[in-house]
């Protein structure tokens, strides 16, 4: 249901990626919630993020994410002019939507796109857990579902970095069928022999954990991310015990069997440079 | 009226009184024969403007209701020759869901949805219809064997949703639904997918990935509990009646948004107060799509699942001005 209409109200169809770089994390200073320490935000951003005391990774924004990610200046975004609506009128949506848009500098809670990772040529989709804290709603699903849809078509690896909180409530089932969606376009990639690496970074849980973000064939993750499909708090509730303080993480779910590699973000870059090295083999590139 | 919800008490309140005027009528003999009528009458009216105006809410206690029929049920009377078949060959059985192969008028299917119990014990033994990872994996299993022999699926679903517990996290219910929802995309066989009851959210989905999907009038398919929606958004449980309205989770609003197919419609009241006339309306939905689909080859049936589920989600474009 594709409706094209004029949104003159909206200022930033394009992405300010400076103006949004430098947002985050705010001030001139960091605490670190794990240990402590304190960063300024310009040497942390230019470590990746990643806490000099502990080696906790703070979240990244998608655009430090592509930077950190891609060959310099290769990236092609598309879709960037889809935007939500508020197709069940839910109390407060539009305006929580302008809030993030305006905060984040984004249209949506995913940027996907083209680009290259040491001269590979891969399709890649990024969440940004800022914006609806990652929900899926329609637009996500619909650019998460193109992207593959266009590296099926130009036989690139699809490559994805998620971050969210779930499905978008907001959106009601709309959002739970993007589960479907997206592993519906998935499933075709897949059996088309295309490579598809997920990366699960913190958090990744609920409707997102239980559709495109398992379904990599490498899934991947960042350390302590937090992986899962029910919340921490119903699961207390429902079992009536309290949960181990590692349940969850990118290393618990490791360790059962549920991923292949958590990998340090210093790292990531060069293995994923590494598994499409190791999928050369097949393919027209 | 057994199991009456309690915004149905007035109706009670009112057959009460007619009892009581039969029971005059046959043990005292006196004929209140006009004042029956009228107060029939009443409720006839009373019945249709409770149930022509239900709430969100009130359908939701209608698509739980206890005494609502079960997969089980629909399969012992839609199907023949049932043969229920167990586990997932990596863990256990897992008795929230039930599955097997069956006859539908004549022709082998492959049958599987959620399972609520119909007691207490039977309850707590199916965890109340709320899946575990091996749930999900034996319906799989149950659904690679259908694609290989060619059958179609039929599923039923009815579920409060995944089953929120430890274990269920350590072995992997998230992979577990995530691979249900691409498996059934690929499959080469017709799927039919019904939500009788509760259509709890991932947990349901892991088995709707369907050509057609339809809803029974009363049931409900959301992307969260209404409970936990409330919860999360207001901090009180107790809004759920206005999280159910605001998520728009009653089968009308869901067919509105092409989620579903399909209302099937239901006996006032609901399925369990006429089980002979909702089996009717179901069997003639599984009839109907099943001879459409069967037009249909193995490609074409899977891109039509991919078409289905792509055409889902309403956004816009955004043009610069
Ligand atoms: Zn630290």
């Amino acid at each position: 249901m594709f409706k094209e209409i004029f949104y003159r109200r909206r200022k930033y169809a394009t992405i300010p990626s400076e103006k949004a770089k430098k947002e985050v994390p705010e001030g001139l200073m960091v605490k670190c919630t794990q240990c402590g320490t304190i960063s300024y935000t310009k040497e942390l951003e230019k470590n990746l993020k990643i806490c000099p005391g502990c080696d906790y990774h703070f979240a990244m924004t998608a655009r430090e994410r592509i930077e950190a990610t891609l060959d310099d200046g290769h990236f092609f975004e598309y879709d960037v002019e889809l935007v939500s609506l508020n197709p069940l009128d839910f109390p407060d949506y539009q305006d929580k939507l302008e809030k993030d848009m305006e905060k984040t500098g984004l249209n949506e809670a995913v940027v996907t796109g083209e680009g290259t990772i040491e001269g590979h040529p891969v399709v890649i989709g990024v969440m940004d857990s800022r914006f609806r804290m990652g929900s899926m709603g329609s637009v996500v699903g619909e650019k998460i579902a193109r992207a593959i849809e266009k590296a099926e078509q130009k036989g690139y690896p699809f490559i994805m970095f998620s971050a969210s909180g779930g499905a978008r409530m907001q959106e009601g089932a709309l959002s739970l069928m993007q589960m479907a969606k997206t592993s519906a376009v998935l499933a075709r990639f897949h059996r088309k022999g295309g490579l598809f690496i997920s990366i699960m970074t913190n958090p990744t849980t609920g409707g997102v954990s239980a559709s495109f973000a398992s379904l990599g064939d490498i899934n991947l993750a960042e350390p302590g991310a937090l992986i899962g499909f029910a919340g921490r708090r119903v699961i207390e509730q429902t079992i009536r015990q309290e949960l181990p303080k590692d349940f969850q993480t990118a290393e618990f779910l490791l360790e059962h069997g549920q991923l292949d590699k958590v990998v340090n973000r210093r790292e990531m870059r060069k293995t994923l440079s590494r598994l499409l090295d190791l999928h050369l083999v097949r393919g027209d590139h | 009226m057994a199991g009456e919800l309690p915004f149905e008490k007035p109706l009670v309140e009112l057959e009460q009184k007619i009892q009581e005027l039969q029971s005059f009528t046959r043990e005292k003999g006196i004929d209140f024969s006009d004042e029956i009528k009228k107060l029939e009458n009443k409720m006839e009216k009373l019945a249709e403007e409770i149930y022509g105006n239900l709430t969100a809410w009130q359908r939701v206690q209608i698509a739980r209701h206890p005494e609502r029929p079960t997969t089980l049920d629909y399969i012992e009377n839609l199907f023949t020759d049932f043969m229920e078949l167990h586990g997932d060959r990596l863990f256990g059985d897992d008795r929230a869901i039930v599955g097997g192969i069956a006859r539908f008028k004549g022709t082998p299917v492959t049958v599987i949805g959620h399972q609520k119990g119909k007691d207490t014990k039977d309850n707590i033994a199916r965890n109340f219809g709320m899946p575990h990872p091996e749930g999900y994996r034996k319906a799989l299993r149950l659904m690679q064997q259908a694609d290989k022999f060619g059958r179609p699926i039929i599923t039923f679903i009815n579920t409060p949703g995944a089953y929120p517990g430890k274990t269920a996290e350590e072995r992997g219910q998230s992979e577990a639904i995530a691979r249900n929802l691409r498996e059934m995309a690929s499959f080469r066989v017709p799927i039919i997918c019904i939500v009788t009851g509760e259509g709890g959210s991932g947990g349901a989905l892991a088995i709707g990935v369907g050509n057609r999907v339809y809803a029974l009038e009363y049931s409900y398919y959301s992307v969260i509990a209404p409970e936990s929606a409330a919860a999360i958004l207001w901090r009180d449980s107790a809004q759920a009646e206005r999280a159910a309205e605001s998520l728009k989770i009653n089968a009308p609003e869901l067919y509105e948004r092409g989620i579903i197919d399909a209302v099937i419609p239901e006996p006032m009241g609901g399925a369990h107060r006429d089980r002979e006339k909702a089996m009717a309306e179901v069997e003639k939905v599984i009839t109907s799509s099943l001879e459409e689909l069967s037009k249909l080859n193995g490609d074409e049936l899977v891109q039509d699942r991919y078409q289905r589920f792509k055409n889902i989600g309403e956004f816009t474009t955004l043009v610069e001005a």
